[in-house]
C-alpha cells in the first residue's frame, strides 16, 4: 500500500466538498468526479500532485463503466470495520464463496494490521466507515454454482459513510465489486485507511475475459496457476482457459486412463492429480473465474501417443513404417471408443459449460503417407483434400462432446477448413494475419468468436508493449451490429515454449492486465497517458 | 598443500594446493584464474596458482558431480587444465531506474560466479534515482534517492556487496557516471547541475554537472574521495556517455565561457574539459578508469591505460570502434552487442553467443588489447520482480 499525503478535511473542508459533490453531478460524468490536471508529460519522476484531486493510490483497474468519487474521505478501523451480508440479500453465512471472499478482501486491504488489537479510538478527523454490506438481489446468488458466460457480472457500489453498500444480481458480482471496493481503499501517510465517497456503476464489457495457461510445454506447479488465479480476479478475468496437454507431455492423470500420463508426462513429478484439478477449479470458482480446459486434437497429441497404443497415425516412408507418428488416427474405430470413454470422463471432471476441443495446426504430411488412410480418403471420396479428413474426425467429435451436453470452444481452423459445427460453437480467433477478416467471416457466419490474435503475451519484445494489447480494439471489423454481438470477448495467450515458473508471472502480468482493461471496461477508454497512471499503481498494488 | 598422503578408494577428499594464494586480497584485472583439475579414482586433485583459480576449479568441480537413479554421486575420472581467454567478463547492473534490493544483487553475484563472471559493474546511480548513500555528502541520497530509508545502499550494504563478491573472486567496478545521467544528483547538491535556460530566463530545469564551476570540481574531489576509499578496485567507471548539450547551450554563462575557452561552438570541447580535469582528479587519488566510448570518441585527453567501454551498436558500427580504440592503443572492453535488457522472443541466447569480440579490422598486438566484455542489464524495465528470469 502506497501513501497519498492525506488531508484532514474539517468543516471547511465539508462546505467544499458538498460544493463540489454538486459541481460534480452538473459537471463531468463518467470518470472521476473531480477536475483533472493537464496530462502531465511521461517523466519517470512524475510528481502526484493531491491538489489536483486524482488520488492515483486509489484509481481502479480496470476502469468500471461509471466511477464518481468525491474529494470527502471516510477513514476504516481494521479492527471494527466488517463486510457482512446485507439487509435483504438472498445469500447469507451459508454462502461459502461469499465469506471466502469476505476475509480474502479484508486481508488484502489491511495486511497484518487487522490482528493487532488497536484499542485507544484516535482523533476521529474523518467520518468512519464502519462497514460494507453487501446485497444480492436474485433470488438464486448462485453460492454453490460455477461461474458461466451468462452469469450477472454487474454491480453497484456506494461507498458513504456510516455503512458502503454493494449491490448484485448474483454472487460474481459482488466478487467484482469487492476487488473494487479493495482497491478504493488506501492508506495515507499516518497509516490510517481512508476511502473516498464514491457512487460505482459496473458491468463488463464482454463476457468472456481470458487467459490461456500451457502447461505441457512447461509444466507449471499448482503454487504458479494458483498465483494466477489470484492475479486473474485482481484483474476481473473470468476464464483460465487451461492448454493442459500437447505434443511435448500429458500431465493430465486421467482415471480411466492413467498410462497417459505415466507415460506420456515429462515425470512423475510433472503431473495434475484429480486432487489437483479439483483444487484449481474451486479455487477458481471462489474468484468467480471459469476454468475451460482444452484437449487439442487431432494435432498437437504427439505426448498422447505414448501412453495410448494405435491412438496416433503411423507415419510411412515409402511402403515402410518409419516409426514416428503422427496426429490421431481418424480412420480406426478404436480412435472414437477411446474419444467416447475419454471425453465422458473430461465432461464431469470439469463442471463449465463449454471444452476446448483446439482442432489448430493438423500437419496433413504424415495421413499423406499412409497408405490405409490413403484408402479410407478414396472410399469416403475424399480425393486427395485432407481437410476433409480433418473435418471427419472433428464432427465425430464435436458429436461426442455434444451428448456429454457440452458447448465446445474451437481454434479457427475447424471453421476455416468448413467442418460441421452446433450453431452454439465458440471460435476462437487466433491467426495474426488477417484476424479482422476473420472475425468478419466468423461471426457473418453467424458464430460466436473469441479474438486472441493480437493478445499473444508469449511474444515479448523491448520496452511497454502493454500500449499495443491496450490498444487493440475487438470490435473493428466490417460487421453489422448483430455480428459485433457475436464477439463475446477474448484471451491473453501466454504459450509455455519459454514459460515456465520462474518467469510467468512477471511475463504474463502487468501485460495482461492492459488486456484486461480492454475486455471489461467501455470502448472510449482508450487514453494511454491516463492508462499508464493507473497501472503502475495497479502493478503495484498487485504486488 | 602438497600433502603425501594417498587416499582411498574410491578416494573421499579434493586436495585443493594453491601456489601463491592471496587470500585476503581483493581480486583484480591481472589476478591469475587459471586451475587444473586432476579427478582419478586414488587423488582428486585441485591446483591453482592463486585462490581465484581454485574458485573457478571449485566451480568446475561441483559441476561435474553428478547424481545417478539411485540418489548415488558420481564424479568421471577427469583431466581440466583451464583458464579464461578473457580476464575481464562482467555483468553491469542498473540500481537507479529501479533499486534492487541487496538480496537480489547477492543472489546475482551467486550466479555470476556459476558462469564465471569475474567483474561486476555497479551502475549505481543515473538520472532517476541516487541510491548510493554518501558519508560525505548525505544529502545526495536523502534527496535523491526514490526513498531515503528503504531505497538506499548504506556503507554497510557496499561493504557487505564488496566482500560477498571477493569471496567469490569478483571485482566491484562503481559507476558513478557524469557529467550527463546526473538528474539525481540536484537535489541534495544545489548548484553541482547546469540550470537551463529559455530565452533570458532560467527555465527551472537542469542539465549535466556544471563544468564551469570551481565548486564543481571541489565537489567532485571531496566526493571521488570517499568513492576511492569505499571501492577497493584500483579501476573506477567514470561513465561519459550520452552528454545532452542543449541545456549547455541555453546558458549564457556558459556560452561566454566557451569562447573565453576559445571553443567556439564545440560543446564536445566542453565535456572533454570537463572530463580531463574529472580524470585528472581520479588519477590523483590512484585510482585507474573506465570510461564510455564517447569520451574516447570526443577526443579528451586520457591516461594510455584507460579503458574504453565501447557500447553503441552503430553510429558507428561497433567493430569499427573496437578497431579504432585499440589503434589508438587504448584497452577495450565490449559491451554494444550484449545488452540484454533488449529483450526478445524466442532463443535469443544464440546472437549473444555467436558475438566474436576479437572479429574486427586490426593487428594481433591490437587485438591483445580487448580485455573482455560485459552484459548489461540496463534497469528501465527491470526490477526484482523480473531481474533473474530476464538475466539468466
Amino acid at each position: 500500500r502506497r501513501s497519498t499525503m492525506g488531508r484532514a478535511m474539517g468543516l471547511a473542508g465539508l462546505l467544499v466538498g458538498l460544493f463540489l459533490v454538486s459541481a460534480v453531478l452538473v459537471g463531468t460524468s463518467l470518470r472521476h468526479g473531480v477536475p483533472r490536471a493537464e496530462p502531465e508529460p511521461e517523466l519517470d519522476l512524475a510528481e502526484w500532485d493531491p491538489a489536483s484531486g486524482a488520488f492515483p493510490e486509489d484509481s481502479p483497474w480496470p476502469l468500471p463503466q461509471s466511477l464518481r468519487t468525491f474529494p470527502r474521505q471516510l477513514q476504516l478501523a481494521p479492527d471494527r470495520f466488517q463486510i457482512v451480508h446485507g439487509a435483504g440479500s438472498s445469500a447469507g453465512p451459508a454462502c461459502q464463496l461469499l465469506q471466502d471472499a469476505f476475509r480474502r478482501y479484508y486481508e488484502y486491504m489491511f495486511g497484518y494490521s487487522g490482528w493487532r488489537q488497536r484499542g485507544r479510538k484516535g482523533l476521529a478527523a474523518k467520518p468512519e466507515l464502519a462497514q460494507l454490506q453487501v446485497v444480492i438481489a436474485s433470488p438464486e446468488p448462485g453460492c454453490d454454482g460455477y461461474p458461466q458466460l451468462a452469469s450477472s457480472e454487474a454491480y453497484h457500489l456506494t461507498i458513504t459513510e456510516p455503512v458502503a453498500v454493494l449491490k448484485a444480481d448474483e454472487v460474481w458480482g459482488a466478487l467484482r465489486g469487492l476487488e473494487t471496493f479493495s482497491q478504493l481503499v488506501h492508506e495515507d501517510d499516518y497509516g490510517s485507511f481512508l476511502v473516498n465517497a464514491s457512487e460505482i456503476y459496473d458491468f463488463p464489457r464482454f463476457a468472456h475475459r481470458g487467459i490461456l495457461l500451457d502447461t505441457s510445454r512447461h509444466y507449471l506447479p499448482l503454487k504458479s496457476i494458483l498465483t494466477n488465479l489470484d492475479a486473474m480476479a485482481f484483474n476481473k478475468f473470468n476464464v483460465l482457459h487451461w492448454h493442459i496437454v500437447d505434443d511435448q507431455s500429458f500431465p493430465y492423470q486421467s482415471i480411466y486412463f492413467p498410462e497417459l500420463s505415466n507415460k506420456g508426462a515429462y515425470s512423475y513429478n510433472h503431473i495434475y492429480t484429480p486432487t489437483d484439478v479439483h483444487l484449481v477449479i474451486e479455487y477458481a470458482r471462489l474468484r468467480g473465474i471459469r476454468v475451460i480446459p482444452e484437449f487439442d486434437t487431432p494435432g498437437h497429441t504427439q505426448s498422447w501417443g505414448q501412453g495410448q497404443k494405435d491412438l496416433l497415425t503411423p507415419c510411412y516412408s515409402g511402403k515402410q513404417p518409419s516409426g514416428s507418428f503422427g496426429p490421431v488416427n481418424p480412420i480406426l474405430n478404436t480412435t472414437y471408443d477411446f474419444m467416447t470413454k475419454f471425453f465422458e470422463e473430461i465432461s464431469s471432471v470439469f463442471p463449465d459449460d463449454y471444452i476446448h476441443l483446439g482442432g489448430d495446426e493438423v500437419s496433413f504430411d504424415c495421413w499423406q503417407s499412409n497408405p490405409k488412410v490413403n484408402e479410407f480418403m478414396k472410399k469416403q471420396g475424399f480425393g486427395i483434400d485432407y481437410a476433409k479428413l480433418e473435418s471427419y474426425y472433428i464432427q465425430k467429435i464435436l458429436d461426442i462432446v455434444s451428448s456429454y451436453n457440452k458447448g465446445y470452444v474451437i481454434w479457427q481452423e475447424v471453421f476455416d477448413n468448413k467442418a460441421q459445427l452446433k450453431p452454439d460453437t465458440v471460435i476462437e480467433v487466433w491467426m495474426a494475419n488477417n484476424y479482422v477478416q476473420e472475425l468478419s467471416r466468423v461471426t457473418g457466419a453467424g458464430f460466436t468468436a473469441i479474438l486472441a490474435a493480437p493478445w499473444y503475451l508469449d511474444y515479448i519484445s523491448y520496452g511497454q508493449d502493454w500500449k499495443k494489447y491496450y490498444s487493440v480494439e475487438p470490435l473493428n471489423f466490417l460487421g453489422s451490429e448483430k455480428q459485433k454481438k457475436l464477439v463475446i470477448g477474448g484471451e491473453a495467450c501466454l504459450w509455455g515454449e519459454f514459460v515456465d515458473a520462474t518467469n510467468l508471472t512477471p511475463r504474463l502480468w502487468p501485460r495482461a492486465s492492459a488486456v484486461g482493461e480492454r475486455l471489461w471496461s467501455s470502448r472510449n477508454v482508450t487514453d494511454l497517458k491516463d492508462a499508464y497512471k493507473r497501472l503502475s499503481n495497479h502493478r503495484c498494488r498487485m504486488l | 598443500a602438497g600433502h603425501e598422503q594417498p587416499c582411498g578408494k574410491p578416494c573421499a577428499q579434493l586436495l585443493v594446493s594453491v601456489a601463491s594464494p592471496g587470500c585476503d586480497g581483493f581480486p583484480s584485472l591481472d589476478s591469475k584464474e587459471s586451475y587444473e583439475l586432476s579427478i582419478a579414482e586414488d587423488s582428486l586433485l585441485l591446483s591453482a596458482d592463486a585462490v581465484w583459480g581454485a574458485l573457478r576449479g571449485l566451480e568446475t568441480f561441483s559441476q561435474l558431480v553428478g547424481r545417478d537413479e539411485d540418489g548415488t554421486y558420481y564424479i568421471n575420472e577427469t583431466e581440466i587444465m583451464d583458464f579464461p581467454r578473457f580476464h575481464h567478463r562482467g555483468l553491469l547492473l542498473d540500481t537507479s531506474r529501479h533499486y534492487l534490493p541487496l538480496r537480489a544483487i547477492l543472489q546475482t553475484l551467486d550466479v555470476m560466479a556459476y558462469n564465471k563472471f569475474n567483474v561486476f559493474h555497479w551502475h549505481i546511480v543515473d538520472d532517476p534515482s541516487f541510491p548510493y548513500e554518501s558519508v560525505t555528502f548525505p544529502e545526495l541520497s536523502r534527496k535523491g534517492a526514490f526513498n531515503a530509508v528503504t531505497h538506499v545502499y548504506t556503507a554497510s550494504d557496499v561493504k557487505t556487496v564488496i566482500e560477498y563478491a571477493r569471496l567469490r573472486g569478483i571485482r566491484v567496478i562503481a559507476e558513478f557516471d557524469t557529467p550527463g545521467h546526473t538528474l539525481s544528483w540536484g537535489p541534495g547538491a544545489p548548484g553541482l547541475l547546469t540550470p537551463c535556460y529559455l530565452g533570458k530566463n532560467l527555465s527551472g530545469t537542469y542539465g549535466p554537472i556544471n563544468p564551469i564551476l570551481n565548486s564543481t570540481y571541489e565537489f567532485v574531489t571531496s566526493f571521488f574521495q570517499e568513492v576511492s576509499t569505499v571501492f577497493p578496485d584500483f579501476f573506477l567507471h567514470l561513465g561519459g556517455d550520452e552528454v545532452d548539450f542543449t541545456c549547455w547551450k541555453s546558458n549564457p554563462k556558459i556560452r561566454a565561457f566557451m569562447q573565453e575557452m576559445g571553443f567556439g561552438d564545440d560543446f564536445t570541447k566542453l565535456e572533454s574539459f570537463y572530463i580531463q580535469r574529472l580524470l585528472d582528479i581520479i588519477s590523483s587519488f590512484g585510482k585507474g578508469y573506465v570510461v564510455w566510448q564517447e569520451v574516447f570518441d570526443n577526443g579528451a585527453k586520457v591516461r594510455p591505460d584507460t579503458i574504453v567501454h565501447v557500447w553503441k551498436e552503430n553510429s558507428p558500427p561497433y567493430k569499427q570502434e573496437m578497431a579504432e580504440v585499440t589503434k589508438a592503443g587504448y584497452r577495450a572492453l565490449l559491451s554494444a552487442p550484449w545488452y540484454l535488457n533488449h529483450i526478445s522472443y524466442g532463443q535469443d541466447w544464440m546472437q549473444a553467443y555467436q558475438v566474436e569480440p576479437l572479429q574486427f579490422e586490426g593487428a594481433p598486438e591490437q587485438k591483445g588489447l580487448v580485455i573482455g566484455g560485459e552484459a548489461c542489464m540496463w534497469g528501465e524495465y527491470v526490477d526484482v520482480t523480473n531481474l533473474t528470469p530476464r538475466l539468466w
